[in-house]
């Protein structure tokens, strides 16, 4: 069994070790603000040779914890939080953790054992919590068990603090690390407890990362970093038209090109140039003659897109979403009557590290070293790839520069899988280019939205008809799991019940239905997934409502949320944040938004200013209850950081179709927020308890509503079709 | 050939001339710490430091690059003891992913070595790296935090 991948070579004239960093960093121990040490280096932990406590705890005679760790880490701080709740009931001492990856081979030969890694839907930790205290809690179970037959007392009458087992009555005690051998074989008692909340002392608190300091001195191996004796690169090139088809291209006129060593046909769509560098392949690539048969998408524009689009939003067949009582009639014999068009481009996921995959291949065997957020899945690529039995094949974790979705799609890896195994024997890194990224991204599916809402005398709404329209995810991605109700993913935020995300408002006579209509832009989860839409579609309609009643954004709200008191808690916390009850600084203005997608509520409030067209954002309040926090300053880390993603969609994200191909290649045509935009960021925790929501993505969806609704404020413009910076916010 | 000082040890590399420095670092040099973002001078994740100047190296041609001039990257910023930036770094948890906080560092260290009384303006208008996880809160805490110690430092 590999638990964890030799690591990748790297010969460096002038790389900091670790451990000088570490020494220096404790020299100034005293400036270290948070209440736990520095772990020490994590690839201190290469191999475990000390026998196991169970699958999820090794403890070392020295009494490093080592906690294994089977999602992915890919910046969203999961590592940590996930290892706080295994520490949390083992009861051991924070401050001597480490933590070790887990290859899906390995959780395959052990029949499951780490379960599901999978990594996405902000399920990291909602979604292993309940296995991974008990995994701590049994191993606690175990040491206590082995300490007390050392001693010929009962387990019970032992406890256990940060690692030291102590014997009251005999004034016996001893560590984990030193009895951690005596442990091997003791099966866990059946009625191992989980702690109360109440107890907790390392879920919850605001401790730090445990995988940072090798982010700082530049000595983290991401996937892109891989270098192995006799290493190739390649770096491929499919058809820029989805669907199209690599027709021919002319090896002869690069073959010559310094470094060059293959140039190869990948599958049907795919070309690419294998060279002794990066440099060397992408010259070559860029000089590579290729006839592309780009079949019958080759006309599709945005435009043409958007007309089918709009062509579902009064198409009569739809599929339901949400109902209840007859929206239609009331709308059709109503007094006052308002409608607005709503639409939401595709968004590439561009994290800072593009795609890549390193793969041996020889008829013997396929080893594979893969940054990914489906390991499973990745694995069964490279084995479909490979044409190699199973156990023939490997997939090791590699540390990732970002993903947000990317990498729950496997094509890479076949790409890089099939390139190898030109090769055998050589390993061959695989790099795609920012541009090829861009080309052939997973995109954040297009969609528009129709809204009728009607209102009473009284400035009720009495009805609303949401119509969405556009593309389905799953029926391109997940086929297998679309419902009668179509793509259930469509519905985000807006159903009518659940525990996943459903409508914050009572409406007397609501449908929310969606005609389904599929570009062949290729899409994919993307970070918020469709919460993001939806949330933008609903809240700055909501708003549109409240003003056409003269009324308060949030006392027009209060009045549809009665019924809603965990929805309406995050709104009054991000307004009270924000100060909604004292008028903002002249030239200001207040938005918010709210809603509530992968199990948490979340909210959040802008200030803003609008000057010469200019948009300034100042502050944004953002409150979330995700039932538990397991880590306050990690959730802080994600709302900012979700935010910038959300803002970035919201004022330049724009992928665009020309000749049937995506118009931007670079962050110079899709720019993103940077420091200088960036607005204060102030988050409100407030986990009520009794239930386990997601971090990573719900509060994405709230900050571009919020900021809309405030540029409404400050301007008396709606903005109903992203992004922002194609809009002239100039007051004439 | 080129020939580069990097780190204080005198290269020489047989690369072409148009190959960007950015790869001659990773690929021939072989130090990785310095990231490939865009490779169009965008993002900042393959900042290094040209005579204490903050440079993207994904566009500079190692042609352009004299032996006398003295490129400095993550692997040597901190190879004594960790850069007062890197320090706070580690203490405000900036990181993310981390892939472009590297380039986020150097770029930093450049400004302060410069001017350890920015402002916010100024450093929020001189950092212009991109996060795509978003870490720009802290990295404008952070790099406050760090100005103020290196400032005190020099009394
Ligand atoms: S890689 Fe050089 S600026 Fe992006
Ligand atoms: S920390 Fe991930 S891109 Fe900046």
């Amino acid at each position: 069994m590999t638990m964890k991948h030799a690591a990748p070579v790297n010969t460096a004239a002038g790389r900091v070790t670790r451990r000088n960093f570490l020494g220096g960093a404790a020299a100034a121990a005293g400036a270290f603000t948070f209440g736990f040490s520095f772990p020490l280096p994590q690839n201190a932990v290469a191999q475990t040779a000390t026998p196991e406590v169970n699958a999820w705890v090794v403890i070392q005679p020295d009494d490093t914890v080592i906690i294994r760790i089977a999602r992915i880490e890919m910046g969203q701080g999961a590592l940590t939080g996930l290892a706080q709740l295994v520490a949390e009931d083992l009861d051991c001492d924070w401050s001597k953790v480490r933590y070790e990856l887990i290859d899906p081979g390995a959780n395959k030969a052990r029949a499951m054992v780490w379960k599901s890694q999978q990594t996405g839907g902000s399920r990291s930790i909602r979604g292993s919590h309940d296995y991974l205290r008990l995994g701590g809690a049994q191993a606690r179970a175990i040491l206590v068990t082995a300490a007390a037959r050392q001693w010929g007392v009962q387990p019970d009458t032992c406890s256990v603090t940060k690692g030291v087992i102590r014997h009251a009555a005999s004034g016996r005690s001893t560590t984990y690390g030193a009895i951690a051998a005596a442990a091997t074989g003791i099966a866990p008692p059946a009625d191992v407890k989980l702690k109360d909340p109440m107890d907790w002392t390392i879920v919850g608190q605001p401790v730090k990362r445990i995988d940072t300091l090798d982010k700082l001195d530049g000595s983290l191996v991401y996937g892109m970093d891989i270098s192995m004796p006799g290493m190739l690169v390649a770096i491929p090139k499919a058809c820029p038209v989805h669907g199209g088809k690599l027709k021919s291209f002319d090896a002869a006129a690069v073959s010559s090109m310094r470094g060059v060593k293959l140039v190869l046909k990948v599958d049907d769509e795919t070309v690419a140039v294998v060279a002794d560098t990066f440099w060397r392949a992408k010259s070559a690539l860029d000089a590579l003659p290729i006839v592309w048969d780009e079949g019958e998408n080759a006309e599709v524009s945005s435009e043409t897109i958007a007309a089918t689009l709009r062509e579902g939003l009064s198409a009569p067949e739809a599929f339901v979403g949400n109902r209840a009582g007859d929206a239609k009639a009331v709308l059709a014999g109503a007094r006052r009557v308002l409608e607005a068009d709503y639409g939401f481009p595709f968004q590439n996921h561009a994290p800072m590290e593009v795609l890549s995959a390193t793969v041996r291949w020889t008829p013997e065997r396929c080893e594979a070293w893969v940054p990914t957020q489906a390991p499973d899945t990745a694995l069964t690529a490279v084995v479909a790839a490979a044409g190699l039995p199973a156990q023939s094949c490997d997939l090791h974790i590699m540390r990732i520069g970002g993903s947000f979705g990317r990498r729950l799609s496997t094509e890479y890896v076949q790409i890089a899988t099939r390139i190898a195994k030109a090769l055998p024997g050589t390993p061959v890194k695989m790099m795609w280019t920012r541009e090829e990224d861009m080309l052939q991204g997973r995109f954040h599916p297009v969609t528009q939205a129709r809204f009728r809402g009607a209102l009473d005398a009284q400035g009720n709404i009495e009805a609303l008809h949401m119509r969405l329209s556009g593309q389905s995810i799953l029926s391109y991605a997940l086929p297998n799991l679309m419902t009668a109700n179509g793509d259930p993913i469509v519905y985000q935020g807006l159903l009518a019940d659940g525990p996943e995300g459903h409508l914050g408002y009572t409406i007397p006579n609501l449908l929310i239905d969606y005609a389904m209509r599929n570009p062949h832009i290729r899409p994919g989860f993307w970070r918020g997934v469709n919460l993001n839409q939806n949330a933008v579609y609903m809240e700055c309609f909501i708003d549109e409502l409240a003003a056409a009643a003269g009324q308060d954004p949030l006392a027009f709200r209060r009045r549809l949320m009665r019924n809603h008191p965990k929805h309406l808690a995050v709104l009054e916390a991000a307004a009270k944040g924000i100060g909604w009850d004292t008028p903002p600084a002249p030239g200001r203005a207040r938005g918010i938004a709210q809603i509530m997608g992968f199990g948490s509520y979340v909210a959040a409030a802008a200030e803003v200013s609008v000057t010469n067209g200019q948009l300034k954002m100042h502050r944004i309040v953002a409150a979330t209850d995700p039932g538990h926090v397991v880590n306050p300053q990690q959730v802080d880390a994600q709302v900012a950081g979700s935010f910038v993603y959300g803002l970035s969609a919201m004022i330049y994200g724009e992928c665009t179709v020309k000749d049937g191909r995506i118009e931007q290649e670079n962050f110079d045509t899709y720019n993103v927020l940077r420091l200088d935009e960036m607005p204060e960021v102030e988050v409100i925790s407030m986990p009520s308890g009794g239930f386990w929501g997601g971090v990573g993505e719900p509060t994405i969806a709230v900050a571009a509503p919020a900021v809309l609704n405030a540029v409404f404020a400050a301007t008396g413009k709606r903005v109903r079709q992203l992004p922002l910076k194609n809009v002239d916010l100039n007051v004439s | 050939m080129a020939k580069l000082n990097v780190n204080g040890n005198l290269l020489e590399i047989d690369v072409e001339d148009d190959t960007p420095l950015l790869w001659v670092i990773r690929e021939h040099v072989g130090l990785t710490g310095t990231k490939y973002g865009c490779g169009v001078a965008q993002c900042g994740a393959c900042t290094v430091h040209l005579d204490g100047v903050a440079t993207r190296s994904c566009a500079l041609p190692v042609s352009a690059i004299t032996p006398e001039q003295k490129i400095l990257t993550i692997e040597g910023l901190g190879a004594q003891t960790p850069h007062p930036v890197q320090q706070v770094w580690a203490e405000l948890d900036v990181a993310q992913c981390g892939y472009c906080q590297v380039g986020m560092i150097m770029a930093a260290a450049s400004l302060l070595a410069q001017n350890t009384h920015t402002s916010d303006a100024d450093i929020r208008s001189e950092i212009t790296n991109i996060c795509r996880c978003g870490t720009y809160t802290r990295v404008l805490a952070g790099v406050k935090l760090a100005a103020e110690r290196m400032a005190a430092n020099r009394g």
